[in-house]
């Protein structure tokens, strides 16, 4: 599939209708949801054929993406019920097949070692502290193969000392520097808020 | 909820050492046909717990996986990939729950997703 292609199904998703501001409930744009997944399936091969896990899936479209770039079997977590409705209906316009299950990532359970690549776009953590380290904790004892996130640029280093020493990577490489524009959700957020920088990240488990 | 989601799935509650694999309690049991990738059926073999794939397709209505764990030279068979294919990816578990090995608390699974959500005394 073509960049454009993927982009264009992603632009067409239903994203959050009421988002819960306590869970940061932002969609990733089709236009970074797009090159996240392109690049993690054209540049390293860590899509097609493989078990992906979306934690915090949302409406599904870091998921869905990896399902149209071929990979074999997509799980999406999220704690919130109503947008794994919402994911749910994406999916079956989208005619593709996507697994959903609802469960605070921070409890999630699993066994073995099925689960290939995790591509998340965790809460940034500024209405819960640290809950984009919480999710990249679980995400690099789940993963097998790659870990894909996107984290504010302003907590690079700090990501970059933690991850290597706490969490059990065995690297961690900034792919590209985005500008995220959080669309403006919520009535608090001020006018500096609404386009930040964000990393995208890949990070490799030992 | 597909057989390998189930393969992985775990009960998480605080003091449960093996919560795996979780039961399950079939109400409604849908198929959908996809299409067979015996690249990734062959990888998956060697991952996936064999004993409670065939006992959840077994519940699920389907029992046509071999008991014990086959040896690899199955995975040749066209006829083997068809049956390990159609239990791992086909059958859906839509409405019923999971349950606990050790604590047999009930998870619930409504229109394909389960809900592992855990009460605050079983953090
Ligand atoms: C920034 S949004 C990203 C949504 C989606 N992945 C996307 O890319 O459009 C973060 C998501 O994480 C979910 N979330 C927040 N805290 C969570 C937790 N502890 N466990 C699971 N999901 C959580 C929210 O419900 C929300 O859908």
């Amino acid at each position: 599939m073509k960049l454009k292609q993927l982009e264009g199904l992603l632009g067409s998703l239903e994203q959050f209708s009421h988002p819960k501001i306590e869970l940061e409930q932002y969609p990733t744009g089709h236009h970074i949801a797009s090159r996240m997944l392109f690049s993690a399936e054209n540049s390293f091969g860590d899509i097609g054929d493989k078990v992906v896990a979306d934690f915090g899936c949302g409406c599904g479209t870091l998921g869905l993406a990896a399902a149209l770039l071929g990979a074999e079997h997509v799980i999406g977590v999220d704690i919130d019920v109503e947008s794994l409705a919402v994911a749910s209906a994406n999916a079956e316009d989208l005619e593709v097949d996507m697994e959903f299950v609802q469960c605070d990532v921070r409890n999630f359970g699993w066994r073995g070692q099925i689960i290939d690549t995790v591509v998340m776009n965790p809460p940034f953590g500024t209405r819960r502290k640290g809950a984009d380290m919480d999710f990249l904790s679980v995400a690099l004892k789940v993963a097998s193969q790659a870990v894909y996130s996107l984290h504010k640029t302003s907590t690079r280093d700090y990501v970059k000392r933690t991850v290597l020493r706490d969490y059990n990577a065995s690297s961690a490489e900034v792919i590209c520097e985005l500008r995220y524009d959080v669309p403006k959700l919520y009535k608090f957020h001020k006018k500096k808020e609404v386009d930040i920088a964000v990393d995208l990240w890949r990070f490799v488990p030992k | 909820m597909k057989l390998l989601t189930h393969n992985m799935l775990s009960s998480n509650i605080k003091g449960v050492t093996n919560g795996f694999p979780l039961k399950i309690e079939a109400e409604k049991i849908i198929e959908r046909p996809v299409e067979i990738n015996p690249v990734f059926l062959k990888n998956m073999f060697a991952k996936l717990e064999w004993k409670p794939l065939v006992e959840a397709s077994r519940t699920m209505g389907f029992s046509e996986l071999p008991e014990d764990v086959p040896d690899m030279s199955v995975l040749d068979s066209d006829e083997f990939l068809q049956k390990f294919h159609h239990a791992l990816l086909e059958i859906h578990l839509e409405e019923g729950a999971l349950v606990c090995p050790e604590t047999g608390r009930k998870f619930p699974v409504q229109k394909g997703i389960p809900n592992m959500m855990l009460h605050e005394d079983e953090v």
